[in-house]
């Protein structure tokens, strides 16, 4: 039985569809990224298993109960804001004390002055002050304690945010772009530090983000979310090597995966600008398909060389590679070549040159974005075509 | 759950609905009441429509005892000389105050801060001896002037200012623009919201200021709205309610019709100079 | 040498010219806040160093002649039952208008706020007073407490209940005045508290909810409530200044009667400086008024300065 399982939720503001039907489960322990461009459904979805918002239909299942119809403060989810949301009138100690207070104190015993008079309090008052303590130093931050929000760094806000989640060990964690509103110095830096909470917490985590990279480098499953509809969900490494969607592939990796519109020809095989391909099982003759492949799998050689042929526009040095902007002479569609910057050297802008792509590394995908299973590799790149 | 949503929804819109009622029941009975001949008034008052309609001779009544026409004018043009005045004064200065770096700019902020406490009522002893004996009573400048300043607008328009970049004034200047040229054609564009908030503000205050008027005017030539009511009513020697009640009509009616118009303005502008009541 | 003194000579002619700009724009400054300067200190700071003055003299208008008599006003002021009653008067009515008016202000906004369904009408609805000419709305409202023919003590009798004279007996007046002072402040502080509530972050209530605050009331407590503060603030020093300010109604409904049972603050000055024209006498009282002012004001900074420092 997963941690947690989604199964098919669905939300929508009038003829707007936000959510259609997103269904994921989580292993225990599991760090899930969902991300996707703004407005792709994916707060919405945290929202949703938060219980700050209500689906339309579906079922939120964790630790074998049903969440579905219990209200966000029955769940024990914990979650942390981009904005952070503490409580600005309350100092960080205090802050990281409500959850315990809301789950230990009663409401009379939580009213201010009343409240601090009944009996019995002061000892849950005790236990929560310890628990605070306890939790601020392992995330390093008890000498913030008595500080308010507004006296605090992006970066000790954060923390303070952390620290409140986790203190009362909720048995789900979510996260909604937490890092976007820190530096980009501290956000490489609070990634590590997440991954290395949610290790120590063992609890399953959702985490929204729109930052690819950061997807990437911190969950153990990324879901890929594009207009209400998961594209895929799978382990990082499978996300970039093997997308299972056009707009996958397009999203993930920096830079942008380079893709050429085609159109399959009455024999089957596929012509890319002077070069025919043909691909190891059959594509149905005249549909329209899109051929991608990933910069680092192109290599420059000189004119001349079996390849495609094009014209450097513009290279950007980078430190550790060289990206060079093309533009392929036959169908004057851009490619863009990661190179290693030894292997740039000599190439200017302007210069003739050709592109070679590692076959093996081509990828396919039918008219509606899906991927083309079948033909994974093209046998060889054919014969220059007469041309 | 749901049922306890839908009467805790219930109790909310029944007490809202209530108390809009009681809030609105003045205007209801005024609109009625204008209506109604004097014997109707007297007998039957809880009926809203006037089973006879004397609208006509109530609003003749209002406008035959006093001009109403003139309180209106006077009301407007108080008003709108006022918040020019206002204007002109204190943007330059809080501009000055803003952007500019001279030596009595701590002063001037002492200055604004001490007149943000001082309301007319404190003033208006020495001010009224000054005006009497420089024969200005009942004219319009004894009505004008001692608003032609106003402190909460210099407060206002700096804190509005200190939030514009200095970099515009900056640009300005290498443009070859006067620090006037700055104040007319780069600040005045960029200050409208501060100004029509402002605006708002004024307008209601004096329009409605019944002290300083009811101190230095007693000719009904220069009586301000509600000055002019007072004075109709004085005259209104029985208790002919029918008329009073079209005479308040007539001159509440201004400053509601342009609240319900433009209500989203009224709103911000009260929320934005909230500060001084 | 000679190039070395040809570099150092424009160097330092360069500290002057910075100065030459530094005071044209101090200049520029001066000629741009004058108007303004002087004014203020025609219409503000001169009058109240004039009443100040005057509340030390025996001035009257009319008479040529004045001497300073000291503490003799002040004296007279604290053994004068009218002042007394006036200034007892104001307390009280501020004392029912300005929480009354908060109070209400708020309730209306928090359920304005929570319901979906003609919000735009309620906020009309109970501002509309604020935009409303008040002498002429005090003149309905007179109309409406009319002993005999008012509608509020024809409704009163119809359901078995003597209507009182609201205006017209001592017992009554100062309360059915802060009514109407309750009816038309209320608006004004909704619109200031909802403006509060709208600036609360949608996040700290999901924030809330997420750590267990379960009902609204909880809600409101952890969030509302403490994010409301400086509105809170703010709004109370406002109305209680307003209060203190009663006079329109006062003058247009009562004139201070019947026995001075509604006799206000700024009623009795208006009274002894411009009708009985003794402009020394209401300068102490103007004096005092101001000292009212100032103490309110003051407490409010100090407030603002120790609670609302997030």
């Amino acid at each position: 039985m997963s941690a947690l399982s989604i199964k098919n939720v669905t939300k929508s503001f009038g003829e707007n569809h936000i959510l259609k039907g997103i269904s994921l489960e989580a292993e225990a322990g599991e760090f899930i990224a969902l991300v996707g461009p703004s407005g792709c459904g994916k707060s919405t979805l945290l929202r949703i298993v938060a219980g700050l918002e209500g689906a339309d239909s579906g079922e939120i299942v964790a630790g074998g109960r049903d969440l579905t119809r219990l209200v966000a403060a029955e769940r024990n989810v914990a979650m942390v804001f981009q904005s952070y949301a503490l409580y600005p009138h309350l100092t960080a100690g205090q802050n990281i004390a409500v959850p315990l207070a809301m789950r230990n104190l009663t409401s009379m015993q939580r009213l201010p002055v009343i409240g601090s008079m009944l009996p019995g309090q002061r000892e849950i008052r005790k236990d929560i002050m310890r628990q605070v303590t306890d939790m601020a130093r392992s995330l390093k931050i008890d000498h913030l304690v008595d500080r308010k929000p507004g006296q605090m760094s992006g970066g000790q806000r954060q923390r303070v945010a952390l620290a409140r989640a986790m203190v009362r060990q909720p048995g789900l964690f979510l996260m909604d772009e937490p890092l976007s509103n820190l530096d980009a110095n501290l956000r490489v830096h609070a990634r590590g530090e997440i991954v290395d909470l949610h290790r120590r917490a063992g609890v399953p985590t959702l985490y929204v983000t729109h930052d690819q990279a950061e997807a990437l480098s911190m969950a153990d499953r990324v879901a890929v979310m594009m207009s209400g509809s998961l594209l895929q969900l799978a382990a990082p490494e499978v996300i970039y090597d093997d997308p299972a969607h056009i707009e996958v592939a397009k999203f993930v990796g920096q830079p942008r995966i380079n893709t050429i519109a085609s159109r399959v020809d009455a024999d089957g095989a596929v012509t890319l600008g002077t070069w025919r391909l043909q691909p190891h099982e059959t594509l149905a003759p005249g549909s329209d398909i899109t051929v991608a492949i990933r910069s680092e799998f192109l290599s420059i050689a000189d004119m001349g060389t079996p390849g495609l042929p094009a014209h450097i526009e513009r290279l950007e040095f980078l430190g550790s590679e060289v990206i060079v902007y093309t533009k392929l002479d036959a169908i004057g569609e851009s490619m863009v070549v990661k190179l290693a910057p030894s292997e740039a050297k000599g190439l200017v802008a302007g210069k003739p040159v050709t592109i070679v792509p590692q076959g093996e590394r081509l990828m396919v995908f039918g008219a509606d974005g899906a991927r083309l299973r079948a033909d994974l590799t093209f046998t060889t790149l054919l014969e220059r075509a007469h041309g | 759950m749901t049922q306890t949503f839908t009467l805790g929804r219930a109790i909310r819109l029944t007490l809202l609905s209530l108390g809009a009622l009681i809030f609105l029941a003045p205007y209801i009975f005024m609109i009625s009441t204008a209506g109604k001949g004097q014997s109707e008034i007297f007998t039957s008052s809880l009926s809203l429509i006037p089973t006879q309609f004397f609208y006509l001779e109530n609003f003749a009544k209002a406008f035959g005892r006093v001009s109403m026409g003139t309180l209106l004018w006077n009301g407007v043009v108080v008003c709108g000389l006022i918040f020019v005045f206002q204007v002109v004064i204190a943007i330059p200065c809080a501009y000055a105050m803003a952007k500019l770096k001279f030596g009595a700019a701590r002063l001037l902020m002492a200055l604004v801060m001490l007149g943000l406490l001082v309301p007319i009522h404190a003033t208006s002893l020495p001010l009224y001896v000054a005006f009497d004996s420089a024969a200005l009573l009942n004219s319009y400048t004894a009505l004008v002037a001692p608003f032609s300043i106003s402190v909460f607008a210099i407060f206002l328009f700096l804190q509005f200012f200190r939030a514009m970049p200095d970099d515009l004034i900056h640009a300005a200047r290498l443009d070859g623009m006067s620090e006037l040229g700055i104040v007319m054609r780069v600040i005045v564009p960029n200050a409208w919201p501060a100004i029509t908030a402002f605006a708002i503000f004024s307008v209601v205050a004096h329009w409605n200021d019944l002290y300083w008027p009811l101190i230095v005017v007693s000719n009904q030539a220069y009586a301000t709205p509600p000055l002019g009511l007072l004075f109709f009513r004085a005259a209104e020697a029985g208790d002919d309610y029918g008329a009073l009640m079209a005479a308040t009509l007539i001159i509440t009616l201004p400053l509601v019709a342009a609240f319900l118009l433009a209500q989203k303005r009224f709103v911000e502008g009260i929320t934005m100079t909230g500060l001084k009541g | 040498m000679a190039d070395m003194t040809a570099i150092s000579l424009p160097v330092e002619k360069s500290r002057p010219i910075v100065n030459v700009s530094e005071r044209h724009e101090a200049r520029v400054a001066w000629m741009l806040a004058a108007p303004a300067m002087i004014l203020i200190i025609l219409f503000i700071v001169a009058p109240v160093i004039a009443v100040i003055t005057l509340g030390f003299t025996d001035f009257e208008l009319g008479y040529s002649t004045f001497k300073f008599v000291g503490f003799e006003n002040y004296a007279e002021l604290f053994g004068d039952r009218t002042f007394r009653q006036s200034l007892w008067n104001t307390a009280i009515y501020t004392a029912i208008v300005a929480p009354a008016s908060i109070l209400l202000g708020l309730g209306v906004a928090l359920l304005i706020e929570s319901e979906t369904v003609g919000r735009s009408f309620f906020r009309t609805a109970y501002f509309l007073p604020v935009a409303s000419l008040l002498v002429a709305m005090a003149t309905v409202w007179q109309y409406l407490l009319h002993p005999t023919i008012g509608p509020v003590n024809n409704l009163l009798n119809l359901i078995g209940l003597p209507g009182p004279n609201w205006l017209g007996s001592a017992g009554t007046v100062l309360y059915s005045l802060s009514m109407i002072g309750v009816w038309q402040t209320v608006g004004f502080n909704m619109i200031l508290f909802l403006a509060g509530l709208t600036a609360i972050p949608r996040d700290l209530y999901s924030a809330a909810e997420i750590d267990g605050a379960k009902s609204s009331i909880d809600r409101f407590f952890l969030v509302t409530l403490p994010m409301l503060g400086p509105t809170t603030v703010f709004v109370t020093t406002i109305s209680v200044i307003n209060a203190v300010k009663v006079f329109e109604t006062v003058k247009t409904l009562t004139e201070g009667g019947p026995n001075k049972a509604s006799e206000v603050l700024l009623f009795t000055i208006y009274q002894e400086g411009f009708v009985y024209l003794r402009v020394g006498y209401a300068s102490a009282m103007t004096v005092v008024f101001l000292a009212v002012l100032v103490v309110m004001m003051f407490a409010q900074y100090r407030l603002v300065d120790r609670k609302v420092h997030y």
